[in-house]
């Protein structure tokens, strides 16, 4: 399965420790105090993650970690209990679905896809809430997901390091 | 084209499968979380699991404030202190006042025979951060069950009341602000002496005063204080000001809107006050709300 449109790039094989630390340091991340306006903007970087190792590696990442993650995020927010998770299971499945054609695209747009699968999410958790009776959040919390997708592509770049081939390996 | 892999790779159900349990799953802890709260032990641990990472993500915002602190030009500091120093003689005279109206306050409930009030014990504790839930209002603060923080105990600053706290965990607490959709706080306008209920209505800096009929003696300007009578927060406490009335005959009650008077959204600390006050068994909940239908209709006489 060679990906069409852009060469097939050869990267050392994912650690496991590697997925674990950066779905960590997403919930530290997540966990930041903010003041309430960068609040709203802040993306879910949980989310983010876990759409990124859906994608990239869809067999290591199993829905037992998203979930699970998302009982953690559902304690943090002081909200209701699951709904992160259901949010975060339904995004991972996403990731899985779509994996193969999302690496055909450039990072752009990638991103592109990731945007329309971070509004989901977020309207997952809305659903949830309304049918839980609480009302509408602003519009502006809509903007946590824009602010997201913008940041695939660095988040791309960065994950991408470690698995870079190291220098001379090659020419032995 | 891919076709099916062979049966030696196991890759296990598939993630339809996988999806559909785990959504039911997650369903099923909404549903008990918000029907039922049964949920508090499994929210208990996984909250003692996630402190020390809260507290690693606390931390740079920590020594920021404290770098930033210690930066404080030197004439800040002066100009806060001399205010402070007069904010201080000034609470004096009322203080000393104050002390006199206790004592004959005593002595006449003891004439009276009545119980006496008794004044609450408080802890500091220090917001650790709002909740980035956008549906709600709550933040969460640094003490927990180990300071003696029971669920149900209301927060003030300053200026009035903040908001209650809804959840303990071991080391931390979640408070939910009185501006929060549907938080109710019983209320007592200090000018007319009209009991009321004041709701959140989930948007920032309003509250709304439900339920007062159109002619019923609000005035706009009027401070609101705790009633008491909910045995949850402890009387007198100033909670809103009312920024505007909309008498319309049309409508069976007047639109009463009120702003917090203490600072629900700009607090770093807050005081949390601990002690409740032992009141009498509740009546069963058919009284109970019996018991209200008057109180309502006294309200709006």
């Amino acid at each position: 399965m060679i990906p069409l449109g852009r060469p097939q790039e050869i990267l050392l094989p994912v650690p496991t420790g590697l997925i674990a630390v950066t779905v960590l340091g997403a919930l530290l991340v997540n966990l930041i105090p903010l003041p309430a306006p960068a609040i709203e903007m802040r993306p879910d970087f949980c989310a983010l993650v876990l759409v990124y190792w859906g994608i990239h590696q869809p067999r290591r990442v199993g829905f037992t970690m998203a979930f699970l993650l998302g009982l953690a995020m559902d304690l943090v927010d002081a909200g209701l209990f699951g709904q992160h998770a259901l949010t975060y299971v339904a995004m991972l499945f996403a990731a899985i679905v779509l994996h193969r054609r999302v690496l055909n695209f450039s990072l752009v747009g990638q991103s592109l896809h990731i945007l329309p699968l971070l509004f989901a999410g977020d309207l997952i958790a809305v659903a949830v809430r309304l049918l839980a009776g609480y009302e509408l959040p602003t519009p502006t919390h809509m903007v946590g997901s824009l602010v997201g997708a913008l940041l695939w592509i660095p988040l791309c770049v960065l994950f991408r390091l470690p698995r870079l081939p190291k220098a001379g390996i090659d020419r032995v | 084209m891919e076709a099916s892999p062979p049966p030696f790779f196991k890759r296990g159900p598939s993630p339809a499968f996988r999806l559909g349990v785990f959504a039911l799953l997650a369903i099923v802890l909404m549903v008990l979380d918000a029907r039922f709260g049964y949920l508090e032990p499994v929210r208990q641990a996984v909250s003692v699991i996630l402190y020390p990472l809260q507290q690693v993500a606390a931390a740079p915002g920590a020594v920021l404030g404290r770098i930033s602190g210690y930066f404080t030009s030197l004439t800040t500091l002066q100009h806060e202190n001399a205010e402070l120093r007069t904010h201080t003689l000034k609470q004096a005279a009322a203080l000393h006042g104050l002390e006199a109206l206790k004592r004959e306050n005593t002595e006449l409930r003891s004439l009276l025979d009545a119980k006496p009030q008794v004044a609450p014990d408080s802890v500091l504790a220090e917001v650790l951060y709002a909740a980035r839930d956008p549906f709600s209002r709550k933040f969460i603060v640094d003490k927990g069950l180990n300071d003696d923080i029971q669920a149900g105990v209301a927060v003030v600053d300053s200026e009035g009341v903040i908001g209650q706290v809804t959840r303990v965990y071991p080391f931390v607490a979640e408070v939910t602000q009185i501006t929060d959709k549907d938080q109710a706080v019983p209320v007592q306008n200090a000018r007319s002496g009209l009991r009321a209920i004041v709701f959140g209505n989930g948007k920032e800096g309003t509250l709304d005063l439900r339920f007062m009929t159109v002619n019923a003696d609000v005035q706009v300007g009027d401070i609101l204080v705790t009633s008491g009578i909910d045995g949850v927060y402890p009387p007198g406490l100033p909670v809103a000001r009312v920024t505007s009335i909309d008498r319309d005959g049309a409508q069976p009650f007047a639109r009463v809107s009120c702003a917090p008077l203490g600072g629900v959204d700009r607090r770093g600390h807050v005081l949390v006050l601990t002690s409740k006050r032992d009141l009498p068994e509740r009546p069963a909940a058919k009284e109970s709300s019996a018991a209200k239908d008057k109180k309502s209709t006294r309200g709006g006489s």
